[in-house]
């Protein structure tokens, strides 16, 4: 049997002794008898057939534990930039609404109130070498990441100025400066991009030999509850932990694909136990909890940049408003949407900050005025953008600047000397 | 005929490689057009070669696709590959068209370089939404901030008796599409060439072979084995020259193409054929600029008829050349049905030699053949 060549044991060596740092502490079993193993080098072989997972409830244990000793999770600075993150995301999306439903806006919409937990408590934790891959609910993702505003709102709006000068549009935010990697229309299209991505950072590990001191560069796939049943997500499972790639797999589970509720559509509606399926730890946490969510990813991220391959997250979450702007939203129990809108991540967050005397109401007040503003500058840059010329129309099909492998100068580029410069030793 | 040439081409190394071409010794090198040269290359060692070589020159590029590694290739052009540049770099993947083309697409957005290869092109249709909407697309979506120098390749259309589901010719398909390129050679030449440039292309390219051409051998000159040859993206191939009717093949039809003309020669037709090697781009000059000199056009093709790459050539024509047709254009194309297995209507479901000559008389206007004229 031919061993796959990205093996754990390759990385084990080097990296798992650099994996100091801090760790939370061992978890409680569960009555399921779920139990974590501890963490160490000669723990990996085993912990890795034994993949279990890990219901959020221990997570809220363990919380418990931390605030008892009444040291909060979180530094100051921290907390307010994840509050910042999470205002600028739920600003930026009501505006969003505001703007469509003055004609400023148009197409498709999909707005990501109510999971700015994850978004946040994701990407925030994410270098700028690192990849976030994103479905058609990418507007917060892109922010999360670093995009500006501005520049996420002047796309929206369809002007050249936008991240992807008006060409892609609400599902398809890009920007090569920040590693995020679209903004895909089709359900699990992003889940075999973002292995990708992640073979591509193990590849220059490995064969490369371009090394970065803090570990391999991490891609986070970020997909939905329905999306979970296509076949691409398996597949990508599958490869992931197979060739042990710096991925994490993060499910949104908001329980709705559109209309069809998740329990309708799925045989067995407990996500994260298909990691352990597939030979990786399934990891369920409260999506509306960016602590919860920021702890559980600091050990997936680290996991991934360690080398110690994939993690399936599932995220139990909820989106405020329909599945787009066109959605009337019927099908939806409104006991459902108030039991969710009382789990409000900024709201929890806030009450955290000011319990854990982390920050004042004031200094609060005065990050989401901060916010506004940069929205509504954002709306007025978007607003006074041109539209893209006529003649933007026919570029960037293909990369050659003048399409069909004609270089710069006009002529055929492998008619051009530095073509061939560096051709095979053969 | 060889009269004419003289008068038409006049002296000097012209007329000598026009003599070399007509030269009767080496039937196969005449048909084909190709002056003698020392070596022969099959088209599974030049494929076999330019990959060797890309990869020898740029670290970034890797193979992957089902039994490409150890199994040397379902087909053999992979063969030694695993050897030489080990399990990271020739990758055997599992049974997931889906997900290993987005991987693929996904790794060339991080600026690697996959050559990812299909077992054949109709398992390609489970991936397609990655090969059009993931990489096809993002260079444009992105405004140019992301492109995708991905190489899809493996064998196309119709072999022998394989049945509907593993026939199909998927390059009227593809070349639909903006933001791909699309490549059909046909010769060793062609292989290694135009793979060699779409490895170094630095948009998504589909590489369609041909199952029965891969054990085809074809005779290479030194510039070809050169380690740094390519051919351009986008450029015809005229592989025999001719005055009165043209003939657009790709692949595996412009041996067949060849086969036809020469029989037309025969009853007095001089046919010249085109060897499109690129579909798209489609080199809509070399096609329009032979249609003026010789005013009548036949196109081939394997695959169906309806929408098909003919389709697009005759449009082309109407559209740049018109006043020069003398007479409707004639194509040639595959049978509007499924491939079917048994022998026999297999035979009659794919273009054969005679389709193609019967093809060039109608375009002719000639029902009978002509004794030949000097």
């Amino acid at each position: 049997m031919a061993a796959p060549s990205f093996t754990a044991a390759k990385f084990l060596a080097p990296v798992a002794a650099r994996s100091g740092g801090e760790r939370a502490p061992p978890l409680p079993a569960t009555g399921a008898g779920f139990a974590r193993p501890r963490r160490g080098a000669q723990q990996q072989q085993t912990r890795l057939r034994t993949a279990l997972a890990v219901s959020s409830d221990v997570l809220a244990g363990n919380k418990a534990a931390q605030a008892a000793s009444g040291q909060p999770a979180v530094t100051r600075e921290e907390a307010l930039e994840l509050y910042e993150d999470m205002v600028l995301g739920r600003v930026f999306e009501d505006m969003c609404a505001q703007m469509y439903y003055r004609g400023k806006m148009f197409g498709f919409v999909h707005l990501y109130n109510g999971q700015e937990a994850v978004s946040t408590g994701f990407i925030k934790l994410l270098n700028q070498a690192d990849c976030v891959v994103s479905t058609y609910r990418d507007h917060v993702h892109a922010l999360s990441k670093g995009v500006p505003a501005r520049s996420v709102m002047a796309e929206l709006f369809g002007k050249a100025t936008g991240c992807c000068r008006g060409q892609g549009g609400s599902m398809h935010m890009f920007s090569a400066p920040h590693n995020l990697l679209g903004g895909f229309a089709f359900i699990g299209e992003g889940i075999p991009v973002a292995t990708g991505a992640a073979f591509a950072a193990k590849y220059r590990h490995e064969v490369l030999k371009q090394s970065s001191p803090d570990g391999l560069d991490v891609t986070l796939a970020f997909f939905g509850d329905g999306t979970c049943n296509n076949g691409q997500f398996f597949e990508c499972l599958n490869m992931a932990q197979l060739w042990r790639l710096p991925i994490v797999f993060v499910v949104e589970n908001n329980l709705w694909a559109i209309g069809m509720s998740h329990i309708r559509a799925t045989s067995d509606p407990e996500i994260y136990k298909k990691g352990p399926a597939f030979g990786m730890p399934g990891v369920h946490v409260d999506g509306m909890d960016v602590l919860k969510v920021r702890e559980v990813a600091k050990e997936a991220i680290e996991r991934a940049r360690r080398g110690e391959g994939p993690t399936l997250v599932e995220c139990e979450t909820y989106r405020f408003r329909g599945h787009s702007l066109a959605d009337p939203d019927e099908l939806r129990k409104p006991d459902e949407k108030s039991h969710y809108a009382a789990r409000d991540p900024i709201t929890a967050l806030k009450k955290y900050i000011i319990e854990q005397n982390l920050a004042t109401e004031p200094e609060l007040k005065s990050i989401e005025k901060k916010i506004d503003d940069v929205v509504e500058e954002a709306v007025e840059f978007a607003d006074a953008s041109p539209h893209p010329p006529r003649s933007q129309l026919l570029e960037n099909v293909f990369a050659d600047p003048k399409g069909f492998g004609i270089g710069p100068d006009g002529k055929y580029r492998c008619e051009d000397p530095k073509f061939t410069q560096g051709t095979a030793q053969v | 005929m060889l009269g004419a040439a003289r008068r038409q081409l006049g002296s000097g190394p012209m007329l000598g490689q026009v003599l070399q071409r007509l030269r009767p010794a080496a039937a196969t090198n005449a048909a084909r057009g190709y002056s003698a040269a020392a070596k022969e290359m099959t088209v599974r060692d030049a494929l076999n070669s330019a990959l060797d070589e890309e990869m020898s020159a740029d670290p970034s590029v890797f193979l992957m696709g089902e039994e490409v590694g150890e199994y040397q290739g379902a087909y053999k052009i992979t063969k030694g590959l695993l050897d030489k540049y080990g399990p990271d770099r020739v990758l055997d993947t599992p049974i997931t068209e889906a997900g290993f083309t987005g991987i693929g697409v996904g790794a060339a957005y991080q600026g690697l370089r996959p050559v990812v290869e299909f077992m054949t092109f109709n398992f390609s249709m489970q991936a397609i939404d990655h090969i059009i909407n993931s990489a096809a697309k993002s260079n444009y979506m992105s405004a140019g901030q992301i492109s995708v120098p991905i190489v899809f390749r493996g064998p196309n259309g119709a072999a022998a008796g394989v049945g509907a589901q593993h026939s199909q010719c998927y390059a009227a398909w593809y070349a639909h599409v903006p933001g791909l390129k699309v490549l059909t050679p046909y010769s060793a030449e062609d292989a290694r060439g135009l793979l060699k440039a779409a490895i170094r292309d630095p948009d998504p390219v589909i590489f369609l072979e041909n199952e029965l051409l891969y054990g085809e051998s074809f005779p290479v000159s030194a510039e070809v084995l050169d380690s740094s040859f390519c051919l351009p993206i986008g450029k015809a191939k005229i592989e025999r020259e001719g005055k009165d009717v043209t003939i657009t093949a790709f692949s595996k039809m412009v041996g067949y193409a060849l086969q036809a003309a020469e029989i037309l020669s025969k009853e007095g037709i001089s046919a010249e054929v085109i060897n499109l090697r690129s579909i798209r781009p489609l080199d809509r000059a070399a096609i329009n600029a032979s249609v003026r000199k010789t005013n009548r056009l036949v196109t081939v093709e394997e695959g169906f008829p309806q929408h098909g790459v003919g389709a697009e050539i005759c449009m082309s024509v109407v559209e740049e050349c018109f006043e020069y047709l003398d007479a409707p254009v004639e194509r040639i194309a595959g049978a509007d049905v499924p491939m079917p297995y048994a022998a026999n209507i297999e035979r009659m479901a794919v273009p054969q030699v005679d389709d193609i000559v019967r093809a060039a008389k109608r375009a002719c206007y000639r029902a009978v053949p002509m004794a030949a004229t000097a």
